[in-house]
């Protein structure tokens, strides 16, 4: 699936659901399913800052694409979190650069996900962001060098 | 003191709902709704007769700066100041903190000095003081508090000591409702002659509150705590103090003559209000105080203990709910946390079913540390808040742990 045929798929599934209160449920079940991170990595260097719940998360990268793990000490966050690795773990760095995430605005739950709410969303998507670039940019270096 | 339907008629957001429930408003600690009067005084400042105060010989500077004298007085009356000259308006609690910090501290902190705070302070009544140690060499001596969120008072007295300078604690723990002794904390400080700051940003809107008894020597808090405009605070001082205090801040007003040379300053209170101030904050804030004065300060307090009693009872009955801050002297604050549930968990349902209440460290991250927790869920109530509203969010509280329930 490309990234924007996941996306698409998470609105279908919210849109299932009328009320709050089983989007909150759905949300709260798609975080029983995040890629969970080693515990090594639950550290201060990969705590994102900004979040009023602890956010914790790890970029794995093989030279292709970047496979992210985390997790939070609140529910609803570890939810939201696993939404955005749905979407965007497994890409490559230009794609998650380049990704406009609009599900955000469309699965029904915008005020609660808003970026003026102190949820972090916005600090976890900055972050994956950060990661994508820092790799695009030490692949760009290596290939300047004649690595690959 | 009026019926409550009454009251809360006299509040336009009250009738307002979210996600299509009725808004159940309980972050009053973090800032109040506003009476219809104070926001008419507002709009009438600017509708009416809006002129810059101070400043003009015409009739629009001369109304203005008439109601906001009024104001000033009427600020005195409240909180019982002897003169007028003593209520420097600010642009809150922040602001008249770092006032005295600053003034304070550059007229007489030298290395070695020591300040007093509490464990319970509000950050505003950390960092403005942290900053100045910096400056000056100085440290901050720090007085511990019990597991009831009270603060030891015999520990306090041991700090007490030749090198402090002055003493700045809260009147009312924000993020626990616990009230402090603060006249038995100046009594101990006077006696060997070291000034008191009390910060009343919680204080000033549960009670009476009077400075002549506490003979603190500096008081100060915010107007939109009290059903006033934001951006209007208030920094009462003794005058002995702030004619010797230098100016915080440099500007208009606050000015006698100036020369390239030499400037030399206004007499108090002006000489603490540099620029244009927030006249109609000002004239806002003196309607808030009018309109708390008329419902009757006792009855406010008596009311809010009520609603303290009902919703401690309420809360106390969940399972797994734990309340920190125990203190039988308690402001109507309830900070609470639910047994393995994240209290941003619980404040985004409890936000959802269109209960207002406040989550983290309520910026008072070493209460938190105390306690050891990260945070907590904060209930704030005020008069205007009702029984109904309790049951509500005991409701609410347990469709949380329904919903998060492992």
């Amino acid at each position: 699936m490309t990234i924007n045929e996941v996306q698409d798929s998470i609105i279908e599934e919210f849109s299932l659901f009328d009320d709050w209160m089983d989007k909150y449920n759905l949300l709260i079940d798609m975080g029983k399913s995040l890629p969970v991170i080693d515990l090594k990595y639950k550290v201060k260097d990969y705590l994102i800052e900004g979040c009023q719940s602890k956010v914790w998360l790890h970029p794995g990268y093989d030279g292709h694409v970047i496979i992210f793990t985390a997790d939070s000490d609140a529910i609803i966050t570890r939810g939201i979190v696993a939404l955005l690795i749905k979407v965007l773990s497994g890409r490559t760095p230009e794609e998650i650069i380049t990704t406009e995430l609009y599900f955000i605005d469309r699965i029904g739950l915008r005020q609660n996900l808003s970026p003026t709410r102190s949820n972090g969303l916005l600090a976890m998507v900055r972050q994956m962001k950060l990661y994508a670039m820092a790799y695009k940019a030490q692949d760009t270096g290596h290939r300047a060098q004649g690595i690959f | 003191m009026k019926d409550i339907s009454e009251i809360r008629t006299d509040f336009p957001l009250l009738q307002r709902k979210v996600y299509n429930k009725p808004l159940i408003y309980f972050d009053n600690g973090a800032t109040t709704q506003k009476p219809q009067c104070v926001l008419d005084a507002v709009r009438d400042v600017y509708t009416n007769y809006n002129g810059n105060v101070h400043r003009g010989v015409h009739a629009m500077s001369d109304m203005t700066s008439e109601a906001y004298e009024n104001a000033r007085e009427k600020v005195r009356a409240f909180i019982n100041a002897g003169k007028r000259e003593e209520i420097v308006f600010t642009s809150g609690t922040t602001g008249s903190i770092n006032c005295i910090a600053f003034s304070f501290g550059e007229r007489y902190i030298k290395p070695g000095d020591e300040i007093i705070l509490s464990h319970l302070e509000h950050h505003a009544n950390i960092v403005p003081w942290q900053m100045m140690c910096e400056r000056k060499g100085a440290t901050l001596k720090i007085i511990p508090v019990n597991d009831k969120g009270e603060i030891l008072f015999d520990e306090y007295l041991k700090l007490l000591s030749p090198k402090t300078r002055i003493v700045a604690v809260t009147q009312v723990s924000n993020a626990l409702g616990t009230i402090l002794p603060v006249k038995k904390i100046a009594e101990a400080a006077h006696a060997e002659n070291i000034p008191v700051l009390v910060d009343g940003a919680q204080g000033i809107p549960h009670g009476i509150v009077d400075v002549t008894s506490f003979d603190c020597d500096f008081y100060v808090f915010s107007g939109h705590k009290i059903y006033g405009p934001t951006g209007i605070g208030v920094l009462y001082g003794k005058e002995k103090w702030l004619s010797e205090l230098p100016p915080y801040q440099g500007g208009g007003d606050m000015v006698d003559k100036v020369t390239f040379k030499k400037t030399t300053y206004n007499e108090l209170p002006f000489k603490f209000e540099a620029g244009t101030m927030n006249y109609a904050g000002a004239i806002g804030l003196g309607r808030a105080l009018d309109y708390v004065s008329d419902l009757g300060r006792e009855e406010i307090a008596t009311r809010e203990k009520m609603l303290l009693d009902y919703a401690t009872g309420r809360l106390s009955a969940i399972k797994g709910l734990r309340i920190y801050g125990n203190s039988p002297d308690k402001i109507s604050i309830i900070s609470f946390l639910l047994k393995d549930i994240h209290q941003y968990d619980t404040g985004m349902i409890l936000d959802k079913l269109g209960i207002a209440a406040r989550t983290g460290t309520h910026c008072a991250q070493p209460v938190m540390d105390r306690f050891g927790i990260e945070g907590t869920v904060r209930v704030s109530m005020c008069f205007y808040n009702t029984t109904g509203e309790i049951d509500a969010l005991g409701t609410g509280i347990e469709k949380v742990i329904s919903m998060f329930a492992k």
